[in-house]
């Protein structure tokens, strides 16, 4: 069985995010950048599966222009075996990467699309889904656990209030949550083999996709700053000001 | 658990580093080796998370080891940055006064026509993508943690650090040991007060004939500052106010590209009064109206803080060891008297490299020697220090008046020949004096607009540390800062670390020293200034520290 994973360049979760002085969007001149933290759980969730024997072949799949090869060596530096890069100049909507990743797990005969469940960016959650809409397969959305049992996956899915176990039937989606792994370090001779593994390079056009847009950002802000404290003289003070002033008690 | 093996890897060359001396070193050995027609395969580590995240720099530089390196670098469409329009000189009197210097009275190191403001984190990231392209492999995110030595106590190679032990020092569940990368020369580049180089330097005694090594600890904040107030090329520099009579230091002010500033200070870490607080000083001088002028309604970016390596020549260590050399700000190649080391760091590593390939294949490859040493005191590079050797002392023995004066004369009247042979010779840490012997100095309350604390500032520095792993920062004596640094120096880390990594708390009735090393941004100030030599900072599990953007 052949897995498909997306990743994502995004920004990198330890760096403050700042936002254009025109507000036109988020500041990423001079930023680092690295594979979005739930793609980064994919892929070494894919690579467990390959190393339990349950699946035969890794394959890292990446939207966007030259600059995400980084993203991809990492993956690649990681154990995916290959990877495909869909040239596009900027980054589409979820329903266009969705249609996107859709032919391409045609093309490849996955059984199994293991994906984050959202990128840490634009934090929309709507890819797995899309994706499951369109090629009409079966979904597992924030998996803490997956198992492969014959022509069937298990998830354990976080929902609200607990755990919800379900089957899929194979080919499809998964998406990783937050718990189900913790991501192994790279080892440095494991990033020098990246290097020599097959980049496979594609754009929209051959795929037959369109990209379009539905939707235009009209701006950006960054979140109101914190006021300074206050010190109280005593509980009474504390009381009467939570109660008059702050209105919360 | 069982403990995964060491595995161990070979190169012909290993760079520690991946700054701008690490990078010139791994270029200039492929383009040679090409020229050559040599193979000779070289890796670079580089402890920040990516190339360019643990660089910290002013800067303004001079082209000429990159014209050397790269000579069509501008053909070749790199935007280096903000070629200078202006030179500016000040003399802070007190917060509201200041006095310019006239163009004649500048001492010539300071003019700076045909030189660029520059961020040395984006001539990194520019070095390293030549790099890569020339076949050097570049691992970011991989601490030399510590040097290896053949049985002949030559150095081989170095080790990297492990991935994934708590904080209890065992092994967590991802634990990934470092490696052994094995070279036939190991280059040092790893800026000012490597952890290795330190170590090199003891044990191969080549400081013996060198005096003392003195550090200078440079702050800097980026701003974006409103259109009108921003002049392309200006580069203001002075001196003065805030810092007190006795303390050696300046400011600067540089107008990059994209209606960025660069402003920083730089304080001589031989200071003797421990209620100095580096930081503070720091905040408060940008409320003085040169200053201020510029920076005011504008957006601070980012925040850091490196120690620099300042002695020049007189304090230059012997810079090759069997199998290997010291490079740039390891060595201490800065020259201070224009406030410049990119240059000469550069060229120091291209020195190196050349040594190397002169050496590889020969029997010096045995014995791991090389004529490093000779090429660089044949180099223009050592040439700058040695015509501006005095100037530190002279401005540490006469302050910032005389001495800048005798520095003036030295260049302008003498070309550069030395007129007397002035040393300096206590170490910074010993011209710590008791805190009893000082007045307690009231810094302002930051205002959030122009100055701030120190925690928001190492916020926007983007540090990051795994927190389940030991404490990097070793103190030697764990009972010193309470039982012997308190009582009589107010113990000083609290103060001079720009981080806040150092607190002394008060739990249960009892004062405790309390180390908060994931605040860590890397600028080894405590390394150098404890007064009681005790703490020794260690490199972090891989990719930890700040991740600097354009500085």
């Amino acid at each position: 069985m052949k897995i498909l994973v997306p990743v994502k360049r995004v920004i990198d979760y330890n760096v403050k995010v700042r936002i254009k002085q025109d507000c036109s969007d988020v500041d990423l001149s001079n930023t680092k950048m690295s594979i979005n933290p739930f793609c980064e759980i994919a892929v070494e969730e894919a690579l467990r599966l390959k190393e339990a024997g349950t699946a035969s072949e890794v394959i890292a799949v990446c939207i966007g222009p030259k600059i995400v090869k980084e993203q991809i060596l990492a993956a690649l530096a990681m154990g995916a075996d290959r990877a495909i890069r869909i040239d596009v100049e900027e980054q589409p909507e979820p329903l266009v990467i969705a249609r996107l990743l859709a032919k391409v797990a045609e093309q490849e005969d996955a059984g199994l699309i293991m994906m984050g469940k959202q990128a840490i960016d634009s934090d929309n959650n709507q890819v797995g889904q899309m994706l499951a809409g369109i090629m009409g397969r079966p979904q597992g959305t924030f998996a803490s656990v997956v198992k492969i049992e014959g022509d069937e996956a298990l998830v354990t899915r976080e929902v609200d209030g607990g755990l919800q176990t379900v089957a899929l039937k194979l080919p499809a989606i998964v998406t990783a949550d937050l718990r189900l792994n913790e991501p192994r370090f790279t080892k440095l001779p494991d990033i020098m083999k990246a290097k020599r593994k097959p980049i496979a390079e594609t754009t929209a056009a051959d795929l037959g996709v369109e990209v379009t847009s539905t939707q235009q950002q009209l701006s950006v802000a960054a979140p109101a700053t914190r006021q300074a404290g206050i010190k109280v003289a005593s509980v009474d003070e504390l009381v009467d000001k939570l109660k008059n002033e702050a209105k919360v008690i | 658990m069982d403990t995964p093996e060491r595995e161990s890897i070979e190169f012909d060359v290993v760079i520690v580093g991946a700054g701008p001396s690490g990078l010139a070193a791994a270029c200039q050995i492929k383009k040679q080796a090409a020229e050559q027609g040599k193979e000779v395969n070289v890796c670079v580590l580089e402890k920040g998370a990516e190339v360019g995240a643990h660089i910290f720099s002013g800067a303004v530089i001079e082209t000429k080891a990159l014209d050397e390196l790269f000579p069509t670098w501008k053909e070749d469409g790199f935007a280096l940055g903000q070629p200078v329009a202006k030179d500016e000189v000040y003399l802070l009197r007190d917060e509201s006064r200041a006095t310019e210097l006239p163009h004649w009275a500048v001492p010539p190191s300071m003019h700076n026509d045909n030189n660029y403001i520059v961020s040395v984190a984006n001539l990194c990231r520019w070095l390293a993508e030549q790099a890569e392209e020339l076949g050097v492999e570049i691992f970011p995110g991989f601490t030399a943690a510590d040097v290896i030595f053949d049985d002949n106590g030559k150095v081989c190679g170095v080790a990297t650090g492990d991935m994934g032990v708590g904080a209890d020092g065992e092994p967590g569940p991802g634990y990934t040991p470092g490696m052994d990368i094995l070279a036939k020369y190991t280059i040092l580049g790893e800026g000012c007060r490597g952890h290795i180089g330190k170590g090199i330097i003891k044990k191969f005694a080549l400081d013996s004939e060198a005096d003392p090594q003195h550090y200078g600890i440079g702050f800097k904040e980026i701003w974006q500052v409103p259109e009108s107030q921003h002049k392309p090329g200006l580069v203001v520099h002075g001196s003065g106010w805030p810092l007190s009579k006795g303390m050696g230091g300046g400011f600067f002010l540089y107008h990059a590209e994209n209606q960025q500033v660069f402003v920083g200070l730089i304080i001589d870490l031989n200071y003797a009064n421990p209620h100095v607080s580096p930081f503070d000083e720091f905040q408060r001088i940008k409320h003085h109206p040169i200053i201020a002028e510029t920076l005011s309604g504008g957006e601070r970016i980012t925040y850091g803080a490196r120690a620099i390596t300042k002695g020049g020549l007189n304090a230059l260590p012997k810079l090759s060891f069997p199998g290997g050399m010291l490079v740039g700000c390891d060595a201490g190649t800065l020259n201070f008297s224009k406030i410049k080391g990119v240059h000469t760091a550069m060229k120091s590593g291209m020195i190196a490299a050349e040594a190397i390939l002169e050496a590889l294949g020969t029997d010096a490859e045995e014995t791991g020697t090389t004529n490093f040493q000779q090429l660089f005191e044949q180099s223009w590079a050592y040439q700058e220090l040695y015509n501006s050797r005095n100037f530190g002392p002279a401005l540490h023995k006469f302050g910032p008046i005389v001495g800048g004066g005798y520095n003036w004369m030295e260049q302008k009247i003498f070309g550069g020949k030395p007129l007397l042979k002035l040393r300096d010779s206590k170490e910074d840490y010993a011209c710590m004096e008791p805190a009893s012997a000082h007045i307690k100095i009231d810094y302002p309350k930051p205002d959030g607009k122009l100055s701030f604390d120190k925690l928001s500032s190492v916020y926007i520095s983007n540090t990051y540390h795994e927190e389940d792993q030991p404490c990097h920062l070793k103190l030697t004596d764990a009972s010193i800062p309470i039982k012997q640094n308190l009582p009589r120096f107010d113990e000083p880390a609290q103060r001079y670390c720009p981080a806040g990594v150092y607190e002394v708390v008060e739990s249960d009735g009892e004062m405790q020293f309390q180390i908060n090393g994931q605040n860590c941004i890397h600028c080894k100030t405590c390394d150098i200034k404890d007064p009681a030599q005790n703490i020794t900072w260690r490199p972090p599990e891989g990719g930890g520290g700040p991740t600097y953007p354009n500085t």
